[in-house]
């Protein structure tokens, strides 16, 4: 006990069940971590024309699966014999890690720190996001810039996927129609960044001499305000994505057609 | 409708203290600062509480109900079951004075070591003229009530009492944000970078941007959101983006 406070020797006084929502976070993030390493190290079933798992698109090597017009790009020519899917998944893992709000769903959810507001946490020290390697988490506006064109490449998956197997346009399926809400949740997830608001108008100090960034920075903070809820609809979306690619290209699902 | 209900409230002063339990007459309508009210007036005259306005706007109620940092007079009743038992306790990241009243001086102290806003030559007081939309953010900040709950809530200084000369909590990071994004002010031509000095003098990179204070905070400010958050980058940008750092060389060389 701290001299001076009040001699309370409970770690909380809390009645109400604080410690579900760091729970139900670290339950959801472990899933999807397991999830998406399985899935990343794989290397198999993640193109099905014309639909391609948002996890191995951009596809950067050699023995990627060939995809019909899409973006496999052999960059890093055939010496890369794991799975492709390692190349780029680098970029959305930093990002999300440095996320504002995924710092806060981890640091409550895995580190405890704190494991809800007014429970002590259980940690000797604490010295924050001022040392190494905490302080990276500074870095999150680059990795912001980095999505922008990873969020565009999906896109770009999404306009393939509205042609058939032959490659003829004007085709939807149910593949198109999952990865079409993929592509939105992410966009709004990613223009939804903290780093976003800042860049577009929130580094301003006169609002008044920049109309159209003012106007800017009401959207994308209009957005930010639910920018928990898009980190969690995008993560899910982009999981059920994957999945229903490798369904569909493992033979397991027939991907139904709408027109 | 009236009810009994049990309340345990801390009792004590620096020397030591303890949960004492006490029925209470409770009824409809009423908030736990009543109940407190109602305690000192029939069991304990010489109950020790701070308050005043009772209506949530003076900040000198603040106490832990239930393990929750709130204001006592805006805590109802009825947010409780009759039968539940309701716990007291002072603030506990502030050294006790007696009973539910803490010594908050943390946070003068705090107050005092942001350095005021600054002037903008040439323009005589009485003579400031801003638009709307250039203060209109940092007017959510000027909600403030000055409770700090929000700094007895953080974890920074309520888990870790070594961090409190190194941070000055919530509260005091927010006033640094709002004085950077005011319209008028001329800290930078003396040479001091709010943002920056946020980071360096002031404790920025404690906060781990959780939003406990944002949660507790009775005028439902976005703490998190609106000021810190912001003053992260605000400070990255002088700090650590190399676009803004090339700049503001060069652009010291042309001075
Ligand atoms: S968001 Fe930062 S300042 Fe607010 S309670 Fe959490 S650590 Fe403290
Ligand atoms: S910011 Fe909110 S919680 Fe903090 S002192 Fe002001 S009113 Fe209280
Ligand atoms: S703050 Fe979450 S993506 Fe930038
Ligand atoms: S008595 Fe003034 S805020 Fe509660």
């Amino acid at each position: 006990m701290t001299p001076g406070r009040a001699a309370i020797s409970a770690r909380h006084l809390r009645t109400d069940r604080w410690w579900l929502s760091p729970l139900v976070t670290a339950v959801a993030l472990t899933i999807f971590i397991i999830y998406a390493t399985w899935r990343a190290f794989a290397n198999g079933d993640y193109y099905s024309t014309p639909y391609v798992s948002p996890l191995y698109s951009p596809c950067l090597a050699s023995n990627c699966t060939p995809m019909d017009g899409g973006a496999d790009w052999h960059l890093f020519g055939s010496w890369w014999g794991l799975s492709p899917a390692l190349l780029v998944l680098v970029f959305p893992l930093g990002f999300r890690l440095t996320c504002y709000y995924y710092r806060k769903a981890y640091y409550r959810g895995f580190w405890a720190s704190p494991p809800a507001c007014a429970v002590a946490e259980p940690h000797a020290k604490y010295t924050g996001e001022t040392r190494f390697p905490l302080v990276m988490q500074n870095v999150h506006r680059y990795f912001f810039y980095l999505a922008l064109p990873v969020a565009g490449i999906l896109t770009y998956d999404v306009v393939l996927a509205f042609r058939d197997e032959s490659g003829a346009w004007g085709h939807a399926g149910l593949g198109t129609l999952v990865l079409l809400l993929n592509i939105v949740l992410i966009w709004a997830y990613t223009l939804s960044c903290h780093s976003c608001r800042h860049i577009i108008g929130g580094k301003l100090r006169h609002f008044s001499a920049h109309p159209v960034r003012y106007r800017l920075w009401g959207w994308v903070g209009a957005l930010n305000g639910r920018h928990m809820l898009l980190a969690w609809s995008s993560l899910i979306s982009v999981g059920v994505a994957d999945l229903y690619v490798y369904l569909v290209a493992s033979g397991a699902f027939d991907d139904p057609r709408f027109f | 409708m009236t009810h009994t209900a049990h309340f345990k409230v801390w009792r004590g002063d620096t020397d030591g203290g303890d949960l004492q339990d006490y029925e209470v007459e409770v009824n409809d309508g009423e908030v736990v600062l009543d109940i407190i009210h109602r305690l000192q007036a029939t069991q304990v005259a010489d109950l020790a509480v701070r308050w005043n306005c009772k209506a949530g706007k003076c900040g000198s109620c603040s106490a832990e109900v239930n393990g929750r940092p709130r204001l006592m007079c805006m805590t109802r009743m009825s947010v409780f079951e009759p039968d539940e038992t309701v716990t007291v306790t002072p603030l506990r990241t502030f050294p006790v004075i007696r009973d539910l009243v803490t010594d908050v001086s943390f946070n003068y102290d705090k107050a005092r070591q942001v350095p005021a806003f600054v002037p903008p030559k040439g323009v005589p007081a009485g003579e400031y003229r801003m638009q709307q939309v250039d203060v209109e953010r940092s007017q959510e900040f000027r909600k403030c009530i000055e409770c700090f709950l929000c700094q007895d809530t953080c974890h920074v200084v309520r888990d870790h009492e070594e961090n409190k000369t190194s941070f000055a909590g919530p509260r005091f990071l927010m006033r640094i944000a709002e004085l950077d994004m005011h319209p008028l002010d001329a800290a930078a031509d003396q040479g001091l970078v709010r943002s920056a000095s946020a980071q360096e003098d002031h404790g920025l990179g404690y906060c781990n941007i959780t939003k406990c204070c944002t949660e507790i905070c009775p005028e439902h400010i976005q703490i998190t959101d609106n000021a810190l958050i912001p003053l992260k980058e605000r400070a990255i940008d002088r700090k650590y983006d190399p676009l803004v750092w090339l700049g503001s060389k060069i652009r010291r060389r042309q001075d």
